[in-house]
């Protein structure tokens, strides 16, 4: 099944996000090795010159290590996957102030509403 | 390095109407390139000064430094818009014929591929529905280890299911040298697996970048953006 993504932005730039998420979700887990370009881009149904340029920009921030013929690793740095989470999740909460800004909600009321939803239980 | 495609100021007239004029395009190796234009841009006409089959009323294409001829022939494999083959043959016959006639043919490719998507190798072509001819024709040309694949509307008679494993063996069967230029007007279906989109118009080159840079600059996919260019 190929990866979802949108039209509007580079695809290397999704590719690169998704596998984050992977990462963070533990999906593949610190010190892991990763799927080679090929498979990667088999997988996510794109050109593997854009997985193998998403995979170079996840190198060269340190998320991911190449070791010489074996391949490319996941980072095992803990405080960095730590940064990352908190990065991706600081992102989905910008997203969803800025979704309930159009609907016209006050911060005020924006964490009245959570608060809500999480007695209830989702 | 050396592009494996160069057109320079490359025309094309028939009789007053000049179906291609001075394009000039070279393309690197080891990229998958959309050839993409409406209707009468010029594509096809591209496509057939590239195989030789059109020459051209000035400038010049250069395949890998070659002019046009039975060594480039060698290392292009091209998918023409129409049928060509001898519809009474059986699949297998068609598929001994590439061997015989091609150096970088790869029979056991071609099988598996026949397999995948069912198609039985005794078959007669005329008996086969005109998708199946389509996806015989696109396995033939995909079976050939080529430096420069060239693909005249290759999926547009292919249900959505077998585009989807044509677009997988294209993305699995190209070795990182190899070039494939696909003319198609299925942009979103490719689009992600493209590197690089080239419209034309009028016989005019009017945009050569990256996928990924059209999204950079224009805030859109490749697609949105000609139908924004190409109006009508």
């Amino acid at each position: 099944m190929a990866w979802a993504l949108n039209n509007d932005r580079p695809i290397y730039l999704q590719l690169m996000e998704r596998i984050q998420t992977d990462i963070v979700s533990g999906k593949y887990k610190p010190g892991e090795k990763l799927p080679s370009v090929r498979e990667l881009a088999l997988d996510a149904a794109v050109n593997p010159n854009t997985m193998q340029k998403a995979l170079s920009e996840l190198e060269r921030i340190g998320l991911v290590y190449s070791q010489r013929t074996s391949g490319r690793f996941i980072t095992e740095d803990d405080t960095m996957l730590k940064e990352l989470k908190t990065s991706l999740a600081h992102e989905h909460i910008i997203e969803f102030l800025k979704k309930m800004k159009q609907l016209g909600f006050q911060e005020s009321e924006m964490l009245e509403l959570i608060e809500h939803t999480l007695k209830e239980g989702k | 390095m050396e592009p494996i495609l160069d057109c320079q100021n490359l025309s094309k007239k028939y009789g007053n109407f000049f179906a291609l004029s001075n394009l000039t395009l070279s393309l690197e190796k080891g990229q998958i390139v959309g050839l993409l234009g409406p209707n009468g841009s010029g594509k096809t006409t591209l496509i057939k000064l590239i195989n030789g089959l059109l020459t051209p009323t000035s400038g010049h294409v250069l395949i890998n430094q070659m002019d046009p001829c039975t060594q480039t022939k060698k290392i292009v494999s091209y998918l023409p818009e129409r049928e060509y083959l001898n519809t009474r043959m059986r699949v297998k016959e068609i598929i001994s014929y590439f061997d015989d006639f091609y150096d970088n043919f790869d029979m056991h490719r071609a099988y598996k591929m026949l397999e995948k998507l069912q198609i039985n190798p005794s078959a007669r072509l005329r008996t086969l529905s005109k998708g199946t001819k389509e996806k015989v024709q696109l396995i033939l040309v995909m079976s050939r280890d080529a430096d420069l694949y060239v693909l005249d509307e290759p999926i547009g008679g292919v249900d959505p299911a077998a585009r989807d494993y044509i677009l997988n063996t294209i993305i699995t069967n190209y070795n990182e040298n190899a070039t494939i230029l696909i003319s198609t007007h299925l942009i979103s279906d490719i689009e992600n697996i493209l590197d690089r989109a080239v419209f034309i118009q009028n016989g005019n080159l009017v945009l050569n970048e990256s996928v990924d840079d059209v999204r950079m600059k224009y805030g859109k996919s490749v697609d949105a953006l000609f139908r924004e260019v190409f109006q009508c």
